[in-house]
């Protein structure tokens, strides 16, 4: 029996965004963030949706976490759930 | 088993997509930080992404990059058949909604710093405390 | 509340679930999203546009006004960030500078500060020292980055890239310069004023192009008019007519990553940030 990568990779997503909103420290949220992104990346490449795939890879997996890090180190880390 | 696999890997990416939606709804509505609640309307936005770029995709179609002869161009067309390529319109679209998705991240981001500065914390209950003390 | 926003949560899951049904199965070629719009973008790229990638010319051809009010928002996302962050930089108190020759740390409060030179070198508040290799892999990875990015814009037609994702690496090279180094290095080579100024110069370039268009007595965004400009046939027109474009779409999103970077790094200081 041949799993088709897809599905592992729709796992892993929905396993990394629940870890995103679940881990008790922010700065770990916003990497977890960006492990997602990746994972995303993946997705769609393997959906054959190539300029998405870049657009996400260049903006969700680069910048927005540098945006959610540089936001994390003026403010806390600290959070309660 | 055969049967299984092609039905779960026929409806996999719709399931996923309702799975995503809900936890990014369920961060923006329960948690009390304002860093999660972003991280869930982040989390939101990649689950219409993903719902979108599944409409598009075909099976046995290539990437939407049209094959062609460097020598004439325009003159090819009568050979290129839709079915050959994944739908296009959808990347589109989404392509643009990524690049607004991290410029209203950061708007998010720093409306919370201004948050921040202004209460001295993230914390939901936190600030709604202060706020009923002024 | 946390018992209604699970219970709203649980009830919207299994309906969307539910509903997920009806829908077409992944991968179905005859799917209603796929019969309608796209066959012709696919089968009549070529002979329109002569770009190959049907992408990019869907993005800046056919739905044209729709990317360049995407560029607008992205403009105002950056001015918004600018507009809640941004203080002056009078308001910084403390500075902190290093004496080189004998490593010793100085704070001047108030208006009396040194310049900056061999002998004094000014540091951030909160400080982590100076690190030679990242600094050095950084410098010397930047320009490929660049080169790279600038590819990717130039190349959009005939493979995947074009404007926002060359923008957003041009952005993120500058951004990795302002991580390794310092902040105010960044900002001297690539000011606050010349990021507003790109920003909205990029949407400038697109707008302007449309609507030289519209002067040159055809539709709004209907590039093929600018054929006696550019001195090619209408089809190679349309085609160098989305370069325009991508090329100001790049500008615009280089500038505002740029932007909303200094103003979140330094929380509107930009004299001190990460």
């Amino acid at each position: 029996m041949i799993i088709p990568i897809d599905l592992i990779i729709l796992v892993l997503i929905i396993v990394s965004a629940i870890a995103a909103i679940t881990v008790p420290d922010l700065l770990s949220s916003a990497v977890i963030l960006g492990a997602y992104s990746f994972l995303l990346c993946l997705l769609w490449t393997v959906m054959g949706a190539v300029d998405v795939a870049f657009t996400e890879a260049t903006v969700g997996a680069g910048v927005s976490t540098v945006f959610c890090v540089a936001a994390i180190f003026h403010t806390s880390r600290r959070t309660k759930d | 088993m055969e049967q299984m696999l092609s039905f779960i890997a026929a409806k996999a990416n719709y399931w996923t997509y309702v799975i995503l939606l809900m936890v990014g709804l369920y961060a923006m509505i329960v948690k009390n930080n304002l860093v999660k609640k972003i991280v869930g309307m982040v989390i939101f936005q990649t689950a219409i992404i993903l719902f979108y770029v599944s409409m598009g995709y075909k099976q046995g179609g290539t990437i939407p990059i049209v094959m062609h002869d460097e020598a004439h161009h325009g003159a090819t067309s009568a050979a290129i058949k839709a079915i050959d390529y994944i739908n296009p319109l959808p990347h589109v679209l989404m392509l643009t909604a990524i690049v607004v998705g991290v410029a209203t991240l950061g708007v998010a981001l720093s409306l919370a710093m201004k948050i921040y500065q202004e209460y001295g914390s993230l914390e939901e209950d936190e600030i709604n405390e202060k706020l009923r003390n002024i | 509340m946390k018992i209604l926003g699970k219970i709203t949560i649980l009830l919207c899951g299994s309906l969307l679930l539910f509903f997920t049904s009806d829908f077409p199965d992944f991968g179905d070629a005859n799917s209603p999203a796929s019969l309608h719009l796209s066959p012709y973008f696919i089968e009549h790229t070529l002979e329109d546009t002569a770009v190959p990638n049907v992408v990019t010319s869907v993005l800046a051809d056919y739905r044209g006004y729709d990317t360049m009010f995407e560029t607008t928002v992205i403009l105002t996302a950056g001015l918004a960030c600018f507009l809640l962050l941004r203080i002056p930089k009078r308001a910084v108190k403390n500075r902190y500078y290093l004496h080189e020759p004998t490593g010793v740390t100085l704070r001047f409060e108030g208006d009396k500060y040194p310049q900056e030179s061999d002998v004094f070198k000014r540091i951030d508040s909160s400080w982590v020292p100076y690190d030679i290799i990242i600094n050095f892999t950084c410098r010397l990875l930047i320009h490929f980055i660049q080169i790279f990015a600038l590819y990717v814009v130039a190349h959009g037609h005939h493979s995947p890239g074009g404007g926002f994702q060359g923008g957003v690496v041009l952005g993120a090279s500058v951004i990795l310069f302002a991580i390794s180094g310092n902040l105010r290095a960044a900002i001297k080579r690539f000011g606050e004023k010349t990021a507003a100024l790109f920003s909205a110069t990029g949407v400038f370039i697109y707008a302007g192009t449309a609507a030289l268009c519209m002067v040159l007595g055809e539709n709004f965004i209907d590039y093929a008019a600018l054929a006696p400009i550019l001195g090619s046939d209408r089809i190679m027109a349309r085609s160098h007519g989305i370069f325009i474009v991508e090329i100001g779409v790049a500008v615009a999103v280089m500038a505002v990553m740029i932007w909303i970077y200094y103003n979140l790094s330094s929380a509107g200081k930009q004299d001190e940030g990460l």
